[in-house]
This record gives C-alpha cells, sequence and structure tokens, in this order.
C-alpha cells in the first residue's frame, strides 16, 4: 500500500510502467482502482442506455472515455455521479465507500466531484461567489450559524485567498466581481472546473471538457487538467475529440451501444477493430485524431484566436 | 463617490456590502420622501387631499405592515431561493388560525404564536417533502391548491365551534391580550404630528399595532439581511440559479430548499398574525388573490433585495388607492360607479402585475444582472 | 418537402368546420328561447352614504322566495326582510359594525333543513357590499334516496363536470405540452365562454344556436390575439418561464376584476329554457345536461383524432416532445403554437359556455379560480402536457367532486378532495398517471 500512496504519478515512466501491467480488455482489472463499478444498466424506454458490466478507473491517471455519439457516455456519468438513477440494481465504490444509491451530492462529498457537457456556471452570480460555494464543509451554510457572522468570518476570509488562488491559476482572478454569464464559453468551462476544485475532489470527472470551447483556449485547458493529474488527482473525462484524447490520456475506455467495448492506452485502442468499425457504423467521416491535422492552417488558427481571446481578457 | 478607492481596502465582500447598503439607505430615503410628500399633500384641499390622506392611511395600516411580512418571506422562497411558492396566503392563514384560535380558546399569546409557527412548519414540511424534488411548477400548484384545501377546511360548517367557519372569528376574541401588552394609554386618539392620522392609540385599529406591526417588519427585514448576506444566503441562490450545479458540489439541495421554504413560510404566518390583529380573523380574506398580491408587491419592490419586499407592500396598497381616487376625482360621474372605480382598480394592477414582470423583473430596487428569473 | 400551407390549412379547416357544425345541430336540438334575464326591483346600490347586506336565499334545489331573514345590528337595526320571486333580499344600511342575520326557520318550507341559519358579518365602511350566505338544502338530499341511487346520480354529475373539465384542460395540457406554461389565466378564459354565453344568448337574445357559435369564435379569437400580441413576442424576447407564469397571474386578475366590473357580484347563467328535471332510474338531469355531455364527448374526439391522425396534431405532439428538433424538421413551431392557443381558448370558451349552461350555480367573476385549480388537479393527475392524460384527470377530478359529498365527507369539502388526490399521487408518481419520467441530463 505504501508502494501505492508515494507513486509519482507526475512522471510519465511511472504511469507507462503503471498501465503497461493492465490487460487491454473491457472491464480489466487495474492495480489500485479509486472507482469500481459493477453491472450499471439504465433503460429509457424500450432502449438501453447504459449496460456496463464492469469497470474499474485506475488512480491517479487520466483516463478517458470516448465512443460515437449515442454511446452512453453522458448516461454513464450520470449514473455514477447519482444524477439518474440505474434501472435495476447495480454496484460501484469510490476510493472504498459503497456509493450505491447514493445521492448527487453524497458521491461529490464522497470526493468525486464532475462538471457538465452544457456548462452549469451560475450566471447570475459573480465568478467569486461561484468559486466559494464550492467550498465544502462551511459553517455559514448552516442555517442557525449563518445569523451571526463572527462563527463564519474567519473561514470565508481562508476560503475567499484559496478562490483567489485558483482563479489566479485558470487565468480568471481579474474577473472575481463579474457575473459569471458575462464570461465566454471556454471561461465558463475553467470557472467551473476551478469550481469543482474548491471541493478538494480526489478525482474530477469531466463531461466533454473541449465542446463549444474556443479552439484557442483548449491548450490552456489540456494543461490545466494534465497539471491536476501531476498533482495527484484522478481524471476521468467523456470526449468526443479524439486529438485531445490521443494527447493527454494514459488509459482509453470506449463504450459503444450502452457497453465497454474496449480498453487500453490510445494508440493501442485507436487501431482495435471493434472500435473502428463502432465508430465507422456511427460516421464514415469521424476522425480518430490523426495528428497530421492539426498541423499548418490548423494551429495557425488556433493561434490567431489564442492571441484574440488573451486581448478580449485583457480588456 | 470614494466607490473605486475602496477596491483597495478591505475585502470584496465587505465592498459588496457597502453598495447594497447605499442602495438600502436610497431607498429607504426614497420611501420616507413618498410619505412625508403624501403627509404635506394630504392637506390641500379637495380631491388631491383625500387621495394623498387615504394612500398615507393605507400606506401605514396594520395590514400593509402584515403583507409586507409575508412577502419577506415570499422573497426567500422566489426571490433568493426560486421556489414558486403559490400558498403564500395558506401559510399566513395558519398563522392566524393557530394564533386566533389558541387565544379564543383560552391559551395565552404566546401559545398562539408558536401554535401559528408550528403549523407553517408543518404545512411547509407536508408541501415540500412531496414537490422539492420535482420541477418547479409542481410546487407552484401544489402550494397553490394546498391553501386552498386550508382554506375550504378552515369554512367548513362542521367545524364551526372552532375556526368560525366560513364567518371566522371576531376580533373581540383574540384581541385582548396583545391589546393588554400596550404601554400606550387605553382608547385616546391620538394624532400624529402634521398628518390626519388620527387613530386610537390602543384600542381597534390603534397606534399600538401599528407601532408592533412595524417593529416586526423592520426586525424581520434585519433578520433577512443577515440571512442574504451569510453563505446560506448564498447557496440559496446557488440553488436558485442551478440545482444540479449546486448539488455536483455535495450540497443537500433539498435540505437547502426545505429550509428556505419553512423559513419563509414562518414569515408568512407571522404575517398572517399581524394581518388579522385590527380586524377578525376570515377564511375568505386570506384567498389566493392575498398570494398574488404579494407576488405582485415582492415583484414591485424588487425580488432577492432586502428592502423590496417593504417598499413593494407599501407601494401595492397605496397605488391602488390612488388609481381608484384618481378614477374616482378625473372621470365624470356616472361613467362608473364606485365600486368600479374599485375594480378599475385593481385590473391596472393586474396589468401592472404583468408589465413589471416583462418590462423590469428586478422591480424597483432590484439588480438587473442578477434578477432574472430561471427554471 | 411539401408546403407548410397544404400541411395546415386543409385539416383545420376541417376540423373548425367539424366542430362548429357538430355544435349547431347540437344547439338546433334545443328549444331555443331567447330570454333576458330581470333585474331585481329592489336592488340596494352602495354609496358613500351607505353599504348593502344583499344575498339569495337557496338550497339544492334552486332558490327560495318568501323566505324571512331578520338582520340586527349597530344603530338599533333590527329588520325583518322576505326574499323576492329570485329569492333575492337586500338592505341598505348606514353603520359601520357587526350585523346578525338569522334565517326565520318558520318562514321555510318544511321540505328544507337549515344547515347553517346565522350568519354575523362585519360592515366596515360605506360603500360596501356584503353577501352572506346561509345554507339550506332539501331534507330528502340524504335521506330518502338510497345510498346506491345517490352514488350512481353523483358518478352522473361526475361525468358531467369531468367532461366540461376535459374541454377545458386538454387546452391547458396542450399549451403546457408546446410551450412548458402553466397558464393561470386559463380558467378565466372557460369563465369568459360563460359571461359570452349570457350576454349573446341572455343580454341580447341571440339564441343558442346564434350564440353559441359567436362565443366559440370570440373565445378562439382571445387566444389567437393573446399570442399575437402577448406570448409570441415574450417568447421572442428570451422571457423564462416562471417569468411568463407570473404574466399569466397578472392576466387571471386584470381578467377577473374585468368581469367583475362588468356584472359585479352577480352569478351569470346562460338560460336557454326552463329546463325540468328528468330521470332515467336514479339519475336525474335535464335536456341541457345531455347536450352539453353530447357535445363535449364529440368535440373531444375530434380533438383526440385530429391529434393522432392528422399531420398539425402530429405536428403539435412533435413540438411538445422536442421543439428544437420540431423545428429543426420544418415544422413552424410559432404556428403550431398559435394553433394551440387558439384551439385551447376556443375549447375553454365551449366549455365555459356549456358549464353556466348546465352547473346550478353558474358562473361569478371569480368562478375561474375555483375552476383553475380543478384544471390543475385533472393536468396534473393525467402527466402534465399529456392531452390525453388531461382527458382522463378530468374525468377522475370530476368523478371525486361529486361523489365526495355523497361518500360522506362535508359537501364543503367537495373541491378539497380532488386537491388533496392530487398531493397524494404526486408523492407515488410525480409523473402523472399517462407522463414520462424524466430524463435528467
Amino acid at each position: 500500500m505504501s508502494d501505492l500512496a508515494t507513486r509519482d504519478y507526475a512522471d510519465p515512466a511511472v504511469r507507462a510502467q503503471l498501465v503497461s501491467e493492465v490487460d487491454r480488455a473491457p472491464g480489466a482489472a487495474k492495480p489500485d482502482p479509486i472507482l469500481v463499478v459493477d453491472s450499471v444498466v439504465r433503460h429509457f424506454g424500450g432502449m438501453t442506455a447504459v449496460d456496463v458490466d464492469h469497470l474499474e478507473v485506475q488512480r491517479g491517471i487520466i483516463t478517458a472515455l470516448i465512443g460515437p455519439n449515442g454511446a452512453g457516455k453522458t448516461t454513464f456519468f450520470n449514473l455514477v455521479t447519482g444524477f439518474d438513477r440505474p434501472s435495476q440494481g447495480a454496484h460501484w465504490s469510490f476510493d472504498g465507500k459503497t456509493l450505491d444509491k447514493t445521492s448527487a451530492s453524497s458521491v461529490a462529498q464522497a470526493g468525486m466531484v464532475r462538471t457538465f457537457q452544457l456548462t452549469k456556471s451560475l450566471n447570475r452570480m459573480t465568478v467569486m461567489d461561484n468559486m466559494m460555494l464550492g467550498a465544502t464543509e462551511q459553517s455559514g451554510e448552516n442555517l442557525v450559524k449563518s445569523l451571526f457572522k463572527p462563527l463564519w468570518h474567519g473561514q470565508e476570509r481562508e476560503i475567499e485567498e484559496r478562490a483567489k488562488e485558483l482563479l489566479d491559476r485558470f487565468k480568471l482572478l481579474a474577473k472575481k466581481d463579474d457575473y459569471a454569464g458575462s464570461l465566454s464559453g471556454g471561461q465558463r468551462k475553467l470557472l467551473e472546473m476551478a469550481r469543482a476544485l474548491m471541493t478538494r475532489p480526489k478525482m474530477i470527472m469531466l463531461d466533454e471538457p473541449m465542446a463549444g470551447v474556443n479552439p484557442a483556449l483548449t491548450q490552456s485547458l489540456l494543461g490545466h487538467i494534465q497539471s491536476l493529474r501531476d498533482e495527484g488527482t484522478t481524471v476521468l473525462f467523456v470526449e468526443h475529440d479524439m486529438h485531445m484524447v490521443r494527447h493527454i490520456s494514459d488509459w482509453v475506455v470506449v463504450m459503444a451501444e450502452g457497453r465497454v467495448i474496449a480498453e487500453g492506452p490510445a494508440d493501442s485502442v485507436m487501431s482495435d477493430q471493434a472500435v473502428i468499425d463502432a465508430y465507422l457504423g456511427a460516421h464514415h467521416d469521424m476522425d480518430l485524431g490523426d495528428d497530421a491535422l492539426l498541423e499548418e492552417d490548423a494551429v495557425k488558427e488556433m493561434a490567431d484566436e489564442v492571441a484574440r481571446e488573451e486581448a478580449e481578457g485583457k480588456a | 463617490m470614494s466607490l473605486t478607492e475602496d477596491l483597495t481596502t478591505g475585502s470584496d465582500k465587505e465592498q459588496a456590502d457597502r453598495t447594497s447598503r447605499n442602495k438600502l439607505l436610497y431607498a429607504a430615503g426614497g420611501l420616507v420622501a413618498f410619505l412625508v410628500a403624501l403627509a404635506l399633500l394630504s392637506h390641500v384641499p379637495g380631491s388631491t387631499g383625500q387621495i394623498a390622506a387615504s394612500m398615507l392611511r393605507v400606506a401605514i395600516q396594520p395590514q400593509t405592515a402584515a403583507l409586507a411580512v409575508a412577502v419577506i418571506g415570499l422573497n426567500i422562497h422566489f426571490g433568493y431561493t426560486g421556489l414558486l411558492n403559490m400558498g403564500q396566503a395558506g401559510f399566513m392563514m395558519l398563522g392566524a388560525y393557530g394564533f386566533s384560535i389558541a387565544i379564543w380558546k383560552g391559551q395565552p399569546m404566546i401559545v398562539g404564536i408558536l401554535a401559528g409557527f408550528a403549523a407553517a412548519f408543518v404545512f411547509a414540511l407536508l408541501l415540500g417533502i412531496p414537490t422539492l424534488k420535482l420541477r418547479g411548477d409542481y410546487l407552484a400548484i401544489v402550494t397553490i391548491s394546498a391553501a386552498e384545501i386550508l382554506r375550504y377546511t378552515g369554512r367548513l360548517a362542521k367545524l364551526e365551534n372552532f375556526t368560525g367557519a366560513a364567518q371566522g372569528i371576531p376580533g373581540s376574541q383574540y384581541r385582548g391580550p396583545f391589546a393588554d401588552l400596550s404601554f400606550l394609554p387605553q382608547d385616546t386618539n391620538w394624532t400624529f404630528p402634521f398628518t390626519k392620522l388620527t387613530y386610537p392609540l390602543t384600542g381597534t385599529d390603534d397606534w399600538w399595532t401599528r407601532l408592533v406591526a412595524w417593529l416586526v417588519v423592520a426586525l424581520c427585514s434585519y433578520f433577512v439581511f443577515l440571512l442574504a448576506r451569510s453563505p446560506w444566503g448564498r447557496l440559496l441562490r446557488g440553488v436558485r440559479e442551478d440545482e444540479d450545479a449546486i448539488r455536483s458540489l455535495g450540497k443537500n439541495v433539498f435540505a437547502v430548499k426545505m429550509q428556505a421554504l419553512i423559513i419563509g413560510g414562518l414569515f408568512g404566518a407571522l404575517g398572517g398574525i399581524i394581518f388579522i390583529l385590527p380586524s377578525s380573523m376570515q377564511p375568505d380574506a386570506m384567498g389566493r388573490n392575498l398570494t398574488f398580491f404579494a407576488w405582485t408587491a415582492l415583484l414591485l419592490g424588487g425580488a432577492a433585495t432586502v428592502f423590496g419586499p417593504v417598499l413593494g407592500s407599501i407601494l401595492f396598497f397605496s397605488v391602488r388607492i390612488f388609481l381608484q381616487g384618481i378614477t374616482d376625482a378625473v372621470l365624470p360621474s356616472g361613467l362608473m360607479n364606485t365600486q368600479q372605480t374599485e375594480q378599475f382598480a385593481w385590473i391596472c394592477i393586474g396589468v401592472m402585475l404583468m408589465l413589471i414582470v416583462i418590462f423590469r423583473p428586478q422591480g424597483l430596487v432590484g439588480d438587473k444582472r442578477e434578477l432574472r428569473f430561471n427554471v | 418537402m411539401e408546403s407548410r400551407a397544404v400541411v395546415w390549412q386543409a385539416p383545420v379547416t376541417k376540423i373548425l368546420a367539424a366542430f362548429f357544425l357538430t355544435i349547431l345541430t347540437l344547439a338546433a336540438v334545443a328549444a331555443v328561447q331567447p330570454a333576458r334575464a330581470s333585474a331585481s326591483a329592489s336592488l340596494c346600490l352602495p354609496s358613500a352614504n351607505n353599504s348593502c347586506i344583499t344575498s339569495t336565499v337557496r338550497s339544492d334545489s334552486g332558490v327560495i322566495a318568501g323566505a324571512e331573514v331578520r338582520v340586527t345590528g349597530p344603530g338599533g337595526v333590527d329588520e325583518t326582510l322576505t326574499t323576492d320571486e329570485a329569492g333575492k333580499f337586500s338592505l341598505s344600511v348606514t353603520e359601520t359594525g357587526e350585523y346578525t342575520l338569522v334565517l326565520v326557520p318558520e318562514s321555510l318550507d318544511e321540505s328544507l333543513t337549515v344547515t347553517n341559519g346565522s350568519v354575523t358579518l362585519n360592515v366596515p365602511r360605506m360603500n360596501r357590499v356584503r353577501a352572506p350566505v346561509f345554507g339550506v338544502r332539501t331534507a330528502d338530499y340524504s335521506a330518502t334516496t338510497s345510498f346506491s341511487d345517490q352514488l350512481i346520480n353523483g358518478a352522473f354529475s361526475g361525468l358531467r363536470l369531468g367532461l366540461l373539465l376535459a374541454l377545458a384542460s386538454i387546452g391547458l395540457s396542450l399549451i403546457y405540452g408546446t410551450t412548458g406554461l402553466s397558464n393561470f389565466a386559463h380558467a378565466e378564459q372557460v369563465t369568459l365562454g360563460g359571461m359570452l354565453g349570457y350576454l349573446f344568448v341572455n343580454q341580447w337574445g341571440l339564441g343558442l344556436l346564434v350564440g353559441a357559435p359567436l362565443v366559440l369564435i370570440a373565445a378562439g379569437f382571445t387566444g389567437w390575439f393573446q399570442d399575437r400580441v402577448l406570448w409570441m413576442p415574450l417568447r421572442r424576447r428570451g422571457l423564462g418561464l416562471a417569468q411568463m407564469m407570473i404574466v399569466t397571474i397578472g392576466l387571471s386578475l386584470t381578467l377577473q376584476y374585468v368581469y367583475q366590473f362588468f356584472i359585479g357580484a352577480s352569478t351569470v347563467k346562460v338560460l336557454v329554457f326552463n329546463p325540468t328535471p328528468q330521470s332515467l332510474g336514479p339519475i336525474s338531469y335535464t335536456y341541457p345536461d345531455l347536450i352539453a355531455m353530447a357535445v363535449s364527448v364529440v368535440v373531444i374526439s375530434l380533438v383526440g383524432y385530429a391529434l393522432l391522425r392528422t399531420r398539425v396534431g402530429r405536428a403539435t405532439r412533435a413540438v411538445s416532445d422536442n421543439p428544437a428538433l420540431a423545428s429543426a424538421s420544418g415544422i413552424d413551431v410559432d404556428r403550431v403554437i398559435r394553433l394551440v392557443w387558439i384551439v385551447a381558448t376556443t375549447l375553454a370558451g365551449l366549455s365555459g359556455l356549456l358549464y353556466s349552461l348546465v352547473i346550478q350555480r353558474g358562473m361569478r367573476w371569480d368562478s375561474g379560480m375555483q375552476i383553475l385549480l380543478l384544471l390543475f388537479a385533472a393536468v396534473t393527475l393525467g402527466g402534465l402536457g399529456t392531452a390525453f392524460g388531461a382527458l382522463i384527470g378530468a374525468l377522475i377530478i370530476g368523478m371525486v367532486v361529486e361523489l365526495t359529498p355523497v361518500l360522506g365527507a362535508p359537501g364543503d369539502l367537495k373541491y378539497a378532495s380532488a386537491l388533496l388526490i392530487l398531493i397524494l399521487l404526486l408523492m407515488v408518481r410525480p409523473q402523472g398517471l399517462l407522463g414520462r419520467a424524466e430524463r435528467v441530463g
């Protein structure tokens, strides 16, 4: 156990070594899983949206959950995070604790915090208020104590400091008194992620963090995700964008038609015939993350937009 | 003003507090100016003076204070938490019944007040449990229905010995203990200096009731101010904005909404008690239209603000009197009879509610950026 | 892709034509006797110097003429009044304070039982009208009719009320389904039907044959007009649903007081002729009852057919399901919603017309509120936004309302019981009987 606890996840070699031992098959056992899911099934009407037999998510690394549209990735996320109920008895445990049938808030309290595909920033509150809401165990959120400022004022100051640090890191500090609704789509994604970090999660689950984000911000988002991992937070994310998956994930889980059809490091998964079939079945023109496409025009376009975004940020 | 310089000193929170305090001062100043103007105008001879005098009378009447307290509660529900409570009159009725029945049956006043609160507490729990996990409009439909069930039940002829049935409970049956608390002389008429407001110091419809009623309004407003600036208040606003987001941060949204429903309901009950003090306990006076008036007052003043409910309630009553008076005075007699001018004033109130919601949802003192409605 | 005009106009015209035709035929069956309502001779009008205590003494079988009411109050008022032909009495008082009214039992027919014969009311100031309500009922109401007969008769009344509610609640449900709006002013549309019916048939003497179609056209016009000047612009502005809901509350208040402005505190009934109660076994009914029920059944079936079988109906259901998708697949969402408003208000108008034709207590300026709660109960019970759920919900609510007194609960609670059932159902099946559980996220 001590070996696991002291592992340095920031070192690519350590991570590579960690996943190299894992069987490249759906439902493979991991050396030190943080999340273990068993028989999670969800029907909508006659359709089975999710039917996952067994899945383990390794601690300390970035795991990507990919799959064609309608593969059930978001539904699976909703089920695991308590935002939806499985159709029949399912089991999952997080960091050793059983979370079957728990509410979304207890899942979050256990340390598994998510973001949403359609960003849920609280638009009519300030950026700072958004952040402050993320902090857990605030005595001022108790109805009785809230009436007496001295009981929560000190804690409030501490939380505010931490929020400022995070905002600074996500380059949002200048906007702290703005209403969240006035931010750009990408900034709101960043805010949502920063807010989730305020809860000090053990694992962060990002639902399509790149969806609707200005390509210019993608690089910085990727950087943030990687640095989270380097600091020891487990990351699980759903993504369509294969480039991103290739670039940052240590392990990839592929879902199609509600089931896990493949698992493995990015390169091996993308050459898996079942995966290619699943994608081709869904989208013939699906781009499986060919790096060549990232060059020339695309890169230039990105650079332009980064410049524009930064100019806006300063204004 | 040195608002920009203030940014460098103190925390941002204090800065925000200061801005809202300034806003509150302006609104309160405006209100005082409005009342003083009415007092002055009431000395003008003719219909202007009469209208101003009636407006001033309703502006400070105990029922206005009662509505203000209930609206403060509704503000916690809707303004801060986004709960669509369409049964605030039901909470008022429970407070009023608890108070009047207990005293009528020989209990001390404190028991009456507690009985009213307890009834409202249970009512909030009963309504909240089935609906707070559902979409917002279910709460609206259930609360309006439940408030009506209460009214029908209160009116039951079979319950005459308990609730006084449709006629309710005359004020003389429960007003005693409250009037006894008065340290003002009994039954002496007193005129507020420079106004035409003359009421007995202690008696029915007296200065004592007005004094206590507005004191309660002030205390309630302060209480809401304390809640709203706290992290709990922030949590409420978060729930109003997006429940799922708050849930994803590990907060128990159901519990928060339930707390808000209960607290707001208790304010409703308190408002109900004040409502019946100067008159009598009549169930039909606390029907759904009273709820709608509370909504109008809230939106007029400005939801999610501390002072909005008070301002809104005062304006709600005086604007109606103004409309009625002006119609009476301006229209040639014969075009509308007196009842029709009253109804005409109500029609204007309805239209006003629509216009406010459409064009100025933040009301008079609300923050436009913050208060757009969601759901 | 077919042109939208074809998709739209043909079925709409057909349905509307069939709709009116049905009503015309059924209305023609009724003997049409234009009758003008006569105002009571000695009516008290309030002024700055006096207030009025005025009311009608009635039992479940109708108004009671010649009943005596003794009024005592401040200023030594002690008078005994006798009700007129219409069961009305009125007294002008000039002092504020509490008045006590006692219905003299000896003045009543022996077949009547007084359930509430004494009323105390407060006249707070001059220029008021106070209307005390006495409780009188026929003695045989529960005594001589067997329980099963009462049950059957109650079920019949329940079916009648249920059908009338269904007409209105289908519209409410369609509006909710297509726009997401809980329309608090929908019941005022029902009241409008009754008011217009009274205006056209009784005041103008147009007869039901002419009056009924006019009511429907006028009601439908209000729907078109509302959507044109209010709801569509608000949708375009992107007003939130809660905000829109409060707008409907404002509209509801406005309309209520507009009605009161014109008709005051009186009760409005559309009287074509004096219907004689007939009986079939334990069921007592009148001719208008049958007409109203037949019209309801036919119209509800037409709407159901239109929703299921016509393009426009399918378009409506598509918009209810997913407006964005419907719009993307070439359906003109605004047009569907406009049509839904027209149909919904027409149905509500029809419901109100029939209601004031057959329901004993008639229509008052604030009847809408009572009806609204029943409509909400029906719609929520059936499942918000499902038109067929609304139908089933309305029938259940109608039955519950009419059977509650039969089953022994006090009659005053008959509306309360419907609402209680709604709340209980929400606890076990929040999506309603026919609704689908919602997908989160």
